[in-house]
């Protein structure tokens, strides 16, 4: 029998290629200045799945959570072998933290049957590794953290080994369940050049209506709000004959309650963000000949610090 | 969720493994102790586990705790979420501490997530500082005093964050392995011992444990006193093993920055800096590690820092007390040469050969 597996993804900024110039004086990142990627353990989740898939058959669902920029990132999920992949996307959800980013994929996923949900372990911008296990106590479901090895899938259980730090843990539970995915679990498949060439063309509303948008912008003329509007749709309804059309979601669709959602559903705030001074002392340099290597170790054997 | 309490209570995670108090916890009362008595509450820890766990309350009384609530049920004999979670819930709906703390373990990280979403509370995850301050929301006139500000890095450690919940309590925050300092056991300590029902009769366990196997780590970062790390530019798996040579003749552990480790140089297991592990060495010498932010925040508690660098712009020169402008394939022979030599170098330099040895 197949399983029908959701694969939540996010686009982040590459925060191990963060640079002077990705810094700005107050402190802050500039987010443009990064280039946007897969979230590295996404990438696991997503492998995991199509792993399950290509075993047992069934069915491969990648979510993602964002602006319409993060079209991307569900473009290459596509490309890598995913069934259908949804956006998430609504002004009203910006600025969610943890809580409300999953109780609003909670509600996106109870609109799919999920019998396994994957997540990466965690994210690179925030490393935090909490949507995952709040994603799962939203949905009533059990978690798995830590997934590095699927031992079996029986129809109504799964066995997991999960890496609990100091050692593993070989755990069943019934499903449908949540399990968190690290990137020792697998090495992620490329994209297929097959599904490149179909799916590079795969668009989201939001992107399409972007497009059109800038057409008005330019000087086109004779071009109104309304033809736009048709544009869209005729564009929309093509890419959806074709299978190309991402599927977007916002949270009246998901009929999500607002006082959950976005800053206001957010129990945490920033208060400050700082930039890191790491604190200088007293400097000496010596040479790198045998003379400084050894002025070196006799003043660390005088201090005391070796020897 | 429960409402802002200022009486509330501090409480601390006291995450326990085969018996065992893990040092997290432990670490986390010294800081709990001093947040507790900036607000003049009482400092409690929140023992789970099953039918011995009752021993390991004199320790957490000891090292800071005025209570320990202790919830002993066979269900809780292996740690598992959805009974732990359940627990906790039920304690915070009860007694409605205002702050409660976990270690940023395996554990912590998965079991305080699970709280914090059926609580509906705040939680910030990693903290590398707690601290008690006042928050003023912007375009608000309310000033929301002692307040738990969670300080983290974030973006890959490029900036510090402070982040505070104001509106929606407990305040809850894990904290990473090593950055607090572990509290001295003061066996003269008096403490109140609460024993609280489980209450997970009609609970059942989603998860079969089948096997679960416990490492004793082999690496000791935390309590190293010399560590020797290497980074992306000692170049090979082959070099590193000069990292080895070094640590060994100095009876040091040796680390790695993120860069080694994730160029296969290096086990995981060895990583300093903030995604690994902190450390505060008397010595730590960091060879072909170009200093990023996110290492730098992981070992600058070191007492001195000796850089090993080509590159002499590298950033790790200005975390550093001492340093060296050089090729390490070169330098670690000398250095492992001079420190066989020993007191013989001390008294060369001391006389007036440097070349000596």
């Amino acid at each position: 029998m197949g399983y029908n597996c959701v694969v939540c993804i996010k686009q982040v900024p590459d925060t191990k290629r963060i640079t002077g110039e990705a810094m700005q004086e107050d402190g802050t990142v500039n987010r443009a200045a990064l280039p946007a990627i897969f979230n590295p353990e996404d990438l696991n989740a997503l492998e995991e799945a199509l792993a399950i898939r290509d075993e047992h058959g069934g069915t491969v669902t990648a979510i993602a959570m964002g602006l319409p920029a993060a079209c991307e990132v569900l473009r290459d999920a596509l490309c890598r072998g995913a069934d259908r992949a949804i956006l998430i996307t609504d002004r009203r959800a910006a600025a969610s933290d943890t809580l409300a980013t999953s109780y609003i994929l909670s509600c996106a996923i109870g609109k799919l049957e999920a019998d396994i949900v994957l997540c990466g372990r965690q994210a690179i911008d925030g490393d935090t590794a909490q949507v995952g296990p709040q994603l799962a106590e939203k949905l009533s479901v059990p978690v798995i953290t830590y997934l590095e090895k699927l031992d079996a899938l029986d129809g109504e259980t799964i066995t997991v080994e999960r890496n609990v730090g100091n050692g593993f843990e070989i755990v069943r539970a019934k499903l449908p369940v949540l399990v968190t995915v690290m990137d020792t679990a697998n090495t992620p498949r490329p994209p297929a050049a097959r599904r490149i060439m179909k799916f590079k063309k795969a668009r989201s509303r939001a992107e399409i209506e972007k497009v059109a948008q800038d057409l008005l912008m330019g000087d086109y003329e004779d071009y109104t709000a309304e033809l736009q509007a048709g544009e869209v749709e005729k564009h929309c309804a093509q890419l959806e004959e074709k299978g190309l059309l991402i599927e977007q979601w916002d949270l009246d669709y998901l009929e999500a309650d607002l006082q959950w959602c976005g800053r206001g559903g957010s129990p945490t705030k920033v208060h400050r963000i700082q930039s890191v001074v790491l604190k200088g002392g007293e400097y000496k340099e010596y040479a790198p000949d045998d003379s400084g290597v050894n002025e070196l170790v006799a003043s660390l054997i005088k201090d005391h610090t070796i020897g | 969720m429960i409402e802002v309490n200022r009486q509330g209570e501090v409480w601390v995670f006291a995450e326990a493994e085969g018996g065992k108090l893990s040092d997290v916890p432990l670490e986390l009362l010294s800081k709990g102790r001093e947040l507790a008595d900036e607000l003049a509450v009482s400092l409690g820890a929140v023992l789970l586990g099953g039918e011995k766990i009752a021993s390991l309350t004199g320790d957490l009384i000891a090292r800071g705790a005025d209570k320990v609530y202790v919830v002993s049920d066979a269900k809780l004999d292996h740690y598992q979420t959805a009974p732990y979670s359940h627990v906790i819930c039920n304690l915070i709906e009860a007694r409605k501490p205002q702050i409660v703390m976990y270690g940023a373990t395996p554990i912590g990280r998965d079991l305080a997530p699970t709280v914090a979403s059926a609580a509906k509370c705040g939680l910030t995850a990693d903290c590398t500082d707690l601290q008690i301050g006042d928050h003023k929301p912007p375009g608000s006139d309310t000033v929301h005093k002692n307040l738990l500000f969670q300080i983290r890095p974030a973006f890959g450690g490029n900036i510090i964050a402070t982040i505070v919940n104001y509106d929606r309590w407990p305040q809850m925050a894990t904290v990473r392995e090593g950055v607090m300092v572990m509290p001295e056991a003061d066996e003269s300590r008096t403490g109140e011992i609460v024993d609280c029902e489980a209450g997970l009769d009609d609970v059942e366990l989603p998860l079969e444990i089948i096997e679960s196997v416990r490492r004793e780590k082999k690496v000791n970062l935390k309590s190293a006193r010399i560590i020797v790390s290497g980074g992306a530019g000692v170049g090979s798996k082959d070099n590193f093993k000069l990292i080895g040579e070094l640590a060994r003749c100095l009876g040091a552990e040796v680390g790695g920055s993120r860069a080694a480790v994730d160029l296969g140089y290096v086990a995981h297991d060895h990583q300093v800096g903030q995604t690994g592990t902190t450390v505060r060495p008397a010595l730590y010498i960091a060879c072909g590690i170009s200093g990023a932010v996110q290492h730098c925040a992981g070992m600058q508690e070191a007492g001195k820092i000796l850089a090993i660098n080509t590159d002499p712009d590298a950033p790790i020169f200005q975390a550093a007390h001492m340093g060296i402008v050089g090729d390490m394939n070169i330098v670690i022979p000398k250095l492992i040469k001079a420190i066989r030599g020993g007191a013989s170098v001390a008294q060369g330099a001391a006389g007036q050969g440097l070349n000596h040895g």
